[in-house]
C-alpha cells in the first residue's frame, strides 16, 4: 500500500503515476484529468489562472503607471479608488493588479531553476550511487538544515543591488534542497525496477536512461517539487521585500506591505493597504499549496479520497 | 552507536559549512562588500572599532585569504565576535539579551504546534472520509500558504487595533522590569506573535501526521488489532499513531529552519525583542559584526535542535540503532 505504483514505465511517457490498472492508454491527458477530478487541485488551478490573467494584461485592467503618486493621500475606498489610496497618493487597486506580474515571475522562474537543480542533484545522486551519492546527499542535507531566511537576509544585506535577478538567484540557491531530497528517495526506490534494468541491458547510455526512462516516471513528483519551490519563493521573496531588502521602488505586494508598515498603516486605520497585498500573496501561496497537496495525492494513491479505497476493499 | 556518530559527524560538517558560507558571502559578492564596508567606516570609527570589524569579518588586507580564513575560524570558535558598530558593546553581550525572548517564544510555540498538529492529524486520519477529515486538512493546506508576517499584521488589526485587547508590540511594557512578577505582562505580549507562528506552522504537522498515519492504517498489524477486537481508541493511539510519529519527528528537524525563518518575520512585525528582530535591525543599521554573530547563533541553534531530534529518533526507533 505504501509503495508507489510506478511499474509501467516503458510505454507511458507523460503521466504513468496517474493511470491505474487497465488504463494504460491515457498518456498525455492523465495529468490534466487528475487535476480536473480533484477539488483541491481545481481550486488551486482557478486561483492561479486569475493571477496569470492579471499578470498578462494589467495594462488593460489598470492603464497608466501604478506607482505614480498623483491622487489625494490616504483616501478610503470609493467609486474612483475601489481600495482607496496609499499615504503617498497611489491607487491601491492599481498597485495590487500590477503586483501580480513580479510575484508570478519570481515564483515561477525561481521555482523552475530550483527544480532543475533538485532534479540534477537528487536524481543523479540516487542513480549514480556510491560515494557520489553520499557526497551529494550530505551536500543536500547541509543546505536543508541551514535556516534559509536568515541566510537570505545576510546575502541580501551584502548585495549592493537588490534587483529581481539577484533575488531570484538567492531564492534558487536556498530553495532547491527540499525537492532534491524527495526526488532522490523516489529515484532510489525506482533504481532497480525492471524497466531500468532492461534499458541498461539494451546498452543505453546512463544519461539516456535518466532523462528518457527514469524522469518520465517521476513527472508528478517533479511537478510537486516545482510547486513547493514556487511556494517557498513567493513567501520568502515577500518576506524579504517586507523587511525592506527587496527593490523598495518596485510595485510589488511585499514592497507595498513594507511601505504600509513603515507608514504605520495599522495604527492609522489604513487597513486595506496592509490587508489586500498580503491577501494576494496568501492566495497565490495557497494556490501553490493546494496544487502541491493534490499532486501528493496523485503520486501516492494511498492518500487519495477514501471512496475509491472502500470499493477496493470490498472487492478484495 | 554508528548512527549517532554519523549524525554527530553531520552536525560538525554542517557547522563548518555554515561558518564557511558566512565567511565567503561578503567576499564572493560582486564588488567585494567586505572591503567596501571597511572603506565606508574609515574616518567615522576609531581604530579599535575598525579592527573589531576586521576581526569579525576576518578581513586583513595584508594577509592572504587562507590565513584570513583560519583567523576567522579561530575568532569564532573562541567566541570573539568583536564589538557592535552601533553601540560599541561586545556583540556577544547584546545577543545574550535577545536569546531568552526568542527561545521562549519559538520554543513554546513549536511544542504547542507539535502536540496540537500531531493530535489533529491523528484524528483526521482515523476518521478518514468523515466530515472532520474533509474539512480540516484543506484548511491547514491553506495555512501553509500564508505569509507569516501578514498573519501577524491581521492579528494586530483584529485583536489590538479594532478591539484593543492585547498589546501591539514589544515583549513587555516599557518601564516594567523583567522579573517573575511580570510574567502576566510578558505572556500578554507573547500571545499574538505566538498565535501568528502557530497558525502558519501547525499545518505541516497536521498534514505530515495525517498522511503518514493513513499509510500506517493500511498495515496488516492494524487489521490484526481490529480482528482481535481491541478498542478503536487503543488501535488509534497505541498502534497507528505510535508508529506514525517518527516521520513527524524527523520532519520536525527538517522544518525547524522554516519555523526560525517565520520567527524572524513575526518578531519584526511585533517589534519583539528577540534574535530575529535584532537581526533585521542589525541589517538596517549596517551593523555587520552583530549580523554575522546572529546568523551563526541561529544556525547553531537549529543544528543543535536537529541533533536532538536525531538522538530522540535513535532512542525511539530500534531500526536506526541496528541499521548500518
Amino acid at each position: 500500500m505504501a509503495t508507489i505504483n510506478v511499474s509501467t514505465g516503458l510505454d507511458d511517457t507523460a503521466a504513468p503515476l496517474t493511470s491505474g490498472r487497465g488504463k494504460r492508454k491515457n498518456t498525455g491527458g492523465g495529468l490534466l484529468r487528475s487535476i480536473r477530478s480533484n477539488g483541491k487541485a481545481m481550486a488551486g488551478a482557478i486561483i492561479l489562472g486569475v493571477f496569470v490573467i492579471l499578470a498578462i494584461i494589467p495594462q488593460w485592467l489598470s492603464p497608466g503607471d501604478p506607482g505614480a503618486e498623483i491622487y489625494v493621500r490616504s483616501l478610503g475606498p470609493s467609486a474612483a479608488h475601489w481600495l482607496g489610496t496609499t499615504a503617498y497618493g497611489q491607487d491601491i487597486l492599481a498597485e495590487v493588479i500590477w503586483g501580480a506580474r513580479p510575484a508570478l515571475l519570481i515564483s515561477v522562474v525561481a521555482g523552475l531553476f530550483a527544480t532543475f537543480l533538485s532534479v540534477l542533484i537528487g536524481v543523479t545522486a540516487a542513480y549514480v550511487g556510491g560515494i557520489a551519492d553520499d557526497l551529494l546527499n550530505v551536500f543536500t542535507d547541509v543546505f536543508l538544515v541551514i535556516p534559509t531566511l536568515p541566510l537570505v537576509i545576510v546575502i541580501a544585506a551584502y548585495a549592493n543591488n537588490h534587483s529581481l535577478s539577484v533575488l531570484i538567484i538567492v531564492l534558487v540557491i536556498t530553495g532547491w534542497s527540499y525537492g532534491a531530497r524527495q526526488l532522490r528517495s523516489q529515484a532510489l526506490s525506482l533504481r532497480n525496477r525492471d524497466f531500468l534494468q532492461a534499458a541498461k541491458v539494451r546498452g543505453e547510455r546512463r544519461s539516456y536512461i535518466i532523462v528518457f526512462e527514469l524522469l518520465p516516471t517521476m513527472t508528478s513528483l517533479i511537478v510537486a517539487a516545482f510547486l513547493n519551490a514556487a511556494l517557498y519563493s513567493i513567501l520568502t521573496a515577500a518576506g524579504l521585500e517586507f523587511l525592506g531588502l527587496g527593490n523598495t521602488s518596485s510595485v510589488d505586494w511585499g514592497t507595498m506591505l513594507y511601505w504600509a508598515q513603515n507608514n504605520e498603516a495599522l495604527q492609522t486605520g489604513q487597513y486595506l493597504w496592509a490587508t489586500i497585498p498580503g491577501l494576494c500573496i496568501a492566495a497565490l501561496g495557497t494556490a501553490f499549496a493546494l496544487l502541491n497537496n493534490a499532486f501528493d495525492e496523485i503520486s501516492n494513491p494511498s492518500l487519495r479520497p477514501v471512496r475509491r479505497i472502500r470499493v477496493a476493499r470490498t472487492s478484495s | 552507536m554508528r548512527y549517532l556518530l554519523r549524525r554527530l559527524g553531520f552536525f560538525v560538517l554542517t557547522l563548518w559549512a555554515a561558518l564557511t558560507i558566512n565567511f565567503l558571502i561578503p567576499r564572493l559578492m560582486p564588488g567585494s562588500p567586505a572591503t567596501a564596508i571597511l572603506a565606508r567606516y574609515h574616518g567615522k570609527l576609531s581604530i579599535s572599532a575598525l579592527q573589531a570589524i576586521e576581526a569579525s569579518l576576518g578581513i586583513n588586507e595584508h594577509q592572504n585569504i587562507f590565513s584570513q580564513y583560519f583567523q576567522y575560524i579561530g575568532n569564532t570558535l573562541t567566541l570573539h565576535f568583536g564589538d557592535s558598530v552601533q553601540s560599541f558593546q561586545p556583540v556577544a553581550q547584546i545577543v545574550a539579551q535577545a536569546v531568552p525572548w526568542t527561545l521562549g517564544l519559538v520554543g513554546i510555540t513549536t511544542i504547542l504546534a507539535f502536540i496540537l498538529g500531531t493530535g489533529i492529524g491523528t484524528v483526521a486520519a482515523w476518521r478518514r472520509g468523515s466530515k472532520t477529515d474533509s474539512i480540516l486538512p484543506p484548511i491547514f493546506v491553506v495555512g501553509t500558504g500564508l505569509p507569516y508576517f501578514w498573519v501577524g499584521m491581521m492579528l494586530i488589526i483584529v485583536f489590538a487595533e479594532v478591539n484593543p485587547w492585547l498589546p501591539v508590540a514589544l515583549g513587555i511594557d516599557p518601564g516594567v522590569d523583567v522579573s517573575f512578577t511580570a510574567i502576566g505582562n510578558i505572556l500578554q505580549h507573547a500571545v499574538l506573535p505566538a498565535a501568528a507562528l502557530l497558525i502558519t506552522t501547525i499545518g505541516s504537522w497536521v498534514l505530515t501526521m495525517r498522511n503518514t498515519m493513513v499509510t500506517t492504517l493500511a498495515e496488516d498489524y492494524i487489521r490484526m488489532a481490529r480482528a482481535k477486537g481491541l478498542s478503536g481508541r487503543r488501535i488509534m493511539i497505541d498502534y497507528a499513531a505510535r508508529n506514525s510519529i517518527l516521520p513527524n519527528l524527523t520532519g520536525f528537524a527538517m522544518s525547524l529552519g522554516f519555523v526560525v525563518s517565520g520567527a524572524v518575520l513575526v518578531e519584526d512585525v511585533f517589534n519583539y525583542p528577540g534574535v530575529g528582530f535584532m537581526l533585521v535591525q542589525a541589517v538596517q543599521n549596517e551593523d555587520f559584526p552583530l549580523m554575522q554573530c546572529l546568523f551563526l547563533l541561529i544556525t547553531v541553534a537549529v543544528l543543535v535542535a536537529v541533533l536532538m531530534a536525531d538522538i530522540a529518533t535513535a532512542l525511539l526507533d530500534p531500526r536506526t540503532r541496528s541499521a548500518r
